[in-house]
């Protein structure tokens, strides 16, 4: 099975049907999917924010990263859990959507940023701990993570458009990235 | 008497209102602006509140905090109300029958006053941990969590 033939599958189970249908579900998963967003996306600005020398610089960067990243991951825990059944609640149109396939793209590129930070700009964070603005390394991490996750919100807003949709017509572009042609099975 | 109704009904009339509704696209950009505004200025609520609760930056003084967080949230509220003003322009008559709509104008002018009021000033004058401090940090945080809900209410009512 293909992965628009999950999607097809997923699309047909029960919990599916229950949360697409429900009147109030839905709703509040998307309401807690946004306070996952301010919590993560906010407390990882704080800390880009350090970072870029323009927030708390006073404060070392070590303590940022310590004291909070924690509710960064916090809030990724709850924007993963809420985003998988919103996901899950409507799997076949937000398979073919291409902000949703933007989106995929952009976590990867984000993951990537993050494993740069951690692998190699923090790896000598005692020699610049303190530093007001930190080296240039550090400040592009920070700025990259910003356009990157920003632009994870602005996708992930654009999902709910339909002006995109496979049910739709669309130019040919579209459609290939879209994968129109699977499109329902 | 104020025609509270007709004075809505005009708001969509104007240019900005209009215009907004006559494209598929400008809604919708505006709206991710907004839903950007609304992360930074958690984030820089977060900071503080988390630290008069006793469990952010302790190393640094409330009073730091404050000023460090300041111009971001001046910037995110700025942002938040320059953008807010063209989505409700574009739909003012839906929005007046819709009461997420009036719970999160009420709840807004309570927590900006509350704000910039209260919670700042006291952030300011460097106070001691304790049920004061916690207290004040958990009213700023239910009340912007009020805002952010009802206004995401609006758009599924």
């Amino acid at each position: 099975m293909d992965l628009a033939g999950v999607a097809l599958w997923l699309s047909e189970t029960q919990g599916s049907i229950a949360l697409h249908e429900s009147l109030y579900m839905y709703t509040l998963i998307e309401s807690i999917h946004v306070i996952g967003i301010t919590l993560f996306v906010g407390s990882i600005a704080m800390v880009d924010l350090r970072l870029l020398g323009r927030a708390f610089s006073s404060t070392p960067v070590s303590e940022m990263t310590r004291r909070i990243l924690p509710w960064t991951v916090a809030g990724f825990v709850i924007m993963a859990a809420t985003g998988l059944l919103l996901f899950y609640a409507i799997p076949v149109r937000t398979y073919h959507s291409v902000w949703f396939r933007l989106k995929v793209v952009l976590f990867l590129i984000a993951a990537a940023n993050i494993w740069f930070f951690h692998r190699r700009v923090q790896r000598d964070v005692e020699y610049w701990d303190r530093k007001q603005v930190p080296p240039r390394s550090a400040r592009l991490a920070a700025t990259i993570s910003l356009v990157v996750w920003a632009s994870v919100v602005v996708a992930g807003r654009m999902i709910a458009y339909n002006w995109a949709d496979c049910d739709r017509p669309q130019p040919d572009w579209i459609n290939w990235i879209a994968q129109c042609a699977s499109y329902g099975g | 008497m104020v025609d509270l109704y007709a004075l809505f009904e005009s708001f969509e009339q104007t240019p900005i209102g209009d215009g907004i509704k006559q494209s598929v696209w400008i809604f919708p950009a505006i709206e991710a602006v907004h839903l950007l505004a609304l992360a930074l200025l958690g984030g820089a609520v977060l900071m503080l509140d988390l630290r008069l609760l006793g469990i952010g930056l302790t190393t640094q003084s409330p009073s730091v905090i404050e000023r460090q967080t300041r111009p971001w949230l001046i910037g995110a509220v700025s942002v938040m109300i320059a953008t807010g003003i063209p989505l409700f322009l574009s739909e003012a008559l839906k929005l007046y029958d819709k009461e997420a709509f009036w719970v999160k104008m009420s709840a807004l002018i309570v927590v900006l006053v509350y704000t910039f009021a209260v919670h700042g000033p006291f952030a300011r004058r460097d106070p001691a941990l304790g049920a004061l401090s916690r207290t004040i940090a958990g009213v700023s945080i239910a009340l912007w969590l009020m805002v952010a809900i009802a206004g995401r209410w609006i758009g599924f009512s």
